[in-house]
């Protein structure tokens, strides 16, 4: 499985990067063909931080598989759990009460907007701008106060039960969250002053790890890496779940395919957040925060299939039922891992220093793709 | 919607699983390969991205289930392709057609076992090479790494 660092009888170099390296964002393994500085071959190594979810959810209830779900990928922990709620909801017919619906959108977007804040900084650092990083990160750090006083943990947020929410939100939820977004508004126009508008920045990024409309659909890109791409795939807009069907936003679609395109893409749906953020936040219904459901949730006999858009993309639950209190067979259709699979695609034929800025347009989160 | 007559004229040992979310289509893996190709030639269906690849332990036998959708019609298909052969599982790959196949079915070969005829590249792709057995089978047990709760 290790290649040794050496060279070919060609004369290409293959070398190791990761699985301990900044630029891979955890414990990706990359082995690297390279012809002087232009990178030929990339191969992905895959199951450092395996912990093989699929097979624990099967001795799992399916009030306590959701909970799994928030270590896949870690940034949309919510919307992970989001998605395993809905087809549990699905199965059983629950119908979700209206405020439950508003809180979890709520959450949904600020989760987004926490997820594409440290992509941002991140990016930023990938390219060897170090100072937004520390922007970004206090701006999420507003974010996850709300999240801890609503939910109790800032990261892993577990907030979600079949049928509604675990417990209704802080009463000071709605104030700080709307500060936090007229605050947030102001420093997006930072943002872009800083880093968008960069020349640098720029530079670094336009015209590099290019990827057309019917590869980015052939790889089963999904989310910012393929809407970069012009292709139309945002489930919030596609198959509209809870309340997304009332709120009004576009879809963020860039046509370049590029990195920077991927970059302005991420950047439009923070705005776009907001101002769904903004429609919700006045009008929560009064009423219940949770369906009164059984204590022991069985599944009818069948399979079952749903889709959320995380951070990353199109995030898919399967779970198929025997008629237990567990299920026989989940899948986890993880938006990163098909991504991730673009990787070679798009790095062939670049230098060495653009696949860590390759890399950072397809904002890897590991877990999500080892699961 | 789309009509399943058509998809018999293509597939004519198939049929259709009733209740389904999404229109769900029967096979046997000795047809997935011509199936496939229609699938994604033929500009009636036009199914062009496949977004969920998963492997099935059913016990007696394997089941490979693809989701496939249309960027253009917004078709949804599903295919579930069975594997009578457990022991020695075997299915024609479709990664020429679906690039993104290529890593799912490197996933289903680790963790199901199994095997697609003609795949480029089909080595474990989460676990070691050395690996005895594939985890995700219903009578897999290790007492070492234990993954039951």
């Amino acid at each position: 499985m290790f290649t040794e660092v050496g060279t070919t009888e060609l004369g290409d170099l293959i070398i190791n990067v990761g699985p301990q390296h900044p630029s891979t964002h955890g414990v990706l393994h990359l082995v690297i063909t390279l012809n002087g500085e232009t990178v030929k071959k990339v191969e992905p190594h895959l199951g450092y931080i395996h912990r093989s979810i699929e097979k624990m959810c099967e001795s799992l209830t399916y009030r306590q598989f959701i909970y799994v779900t928030s270590r896949m990928d870690y940034l949309s922990s919510h919307i992970n759990n989001h998605g395993c709620a809905l087809v549990v909801e699905k199965g059983l017919q629950i119908e979700v009460p209206e405020r439950a619906q508003y809180i979890r959108v709520l959450l949904d977007e600020l989760t987004r907007l926490a997820s594409h804040q440290l992509w941002w900084g991140a990016m930023a650092m990938d390219v060897g701008a170090i100072t937004p990083f520390f922007h970004a990160f206090r701006e999420r750090e507003m974010i996850n106060d709300i999240m801890e006083q609503t939910c109790g943990a800032r990261l892993t947020m577990n907030f979600i039960v079949p049928g509604g929410c675990m417990y209704d939100i802080h009463p000071d939820f709605v104030h700080r969250t709307k500060e936090f977004i007229l605050f947030f508004k102001s420093k997006l126009c930072e943002y872009d002053e800083m880093v968008t508008n960069n020349i640098i920045f720029k530079n670094r990024m336009q015209n590099v790890g290019f990827i057309s409309r019917e590869d980015a659909i052939s790889y089963g890109c999904s989310g910012p890496v393929a809407r970069a791409s012009g292709v139309s795939c945002d489930i919030r807009k596609l198959y509209p779940y809870e309340v997304y069907s009332k709120v009004e936003f576009t879809e963020a679609i860039e046509m370049a395919g590029d990195c920077y395109a991927r970059y302005q893409v991420r950047m439009k749906e923070m705005n776009e957040s907001m101002r769904i953020i903004d429609q919700l936040i006045d009008n929560i219904p009064e009423g219940e925060f949770q369906a009164k459901t059984k204590a022991v949730l069985k599944l009818p006999k069948g399979d079952y299939y749903s889709r959320v858009e995380t951070a990353r993309g199109d995030f898919g639950v399967f779970v198929m039922s025997e008629g237990g209190t567990t299920p026989y067979r989940i899948k986890f259709r993880s938006p990163g891992f098909s991504n991730l699979s673009a990787l070679h695609h798009m790095v062939k034929g670049n230098k060495i220093g653009d696949m860590v800025a390759i890399m950072g347009s397809l904002d890897l989160v590991i877990p999500d793709i080892d699961r | 919607m789309i009509e399943q007559e058509k998809l018999i004229a293509i597939c004519p040992g198939a049929t259709f699983a009733e209740n389904s979310q999404w229109p769900t289509m029967l096979i046997s893996n000795t047809d997935w390969r011509a199936l496939a190709e229609q699938l994604k030639n033929n500009s009636e269906f036009n199914f062009d991205y496949l977004f969920c690849v998963t492997a099935l332990d059913a016990k007696t036998h394997l089941t490979m289930i693809y989701h496939l959708e249309s960027t253009t019609s917004r078709n949804i298909l599903v295919v579930k392709a069975k594997i009578e052969n457990r022991m020695n599982a075997e299915i024609p790959t479709v990664c020429d057609l679906w690039r993104t196949a290529e890593f799912h079915e490197r996933e289903a070969f680790d963790l199901m076992g199994v095997k697609f005829l003609n795949h480029p590249d089909l080595r474990r792709l989460f676990l070691t090479d050395d690996w005895v057995g594939f985890p995700l089978r219903k009578d897999y047990d290790d007492p070492i790494n234990m993954i039951k709760l």
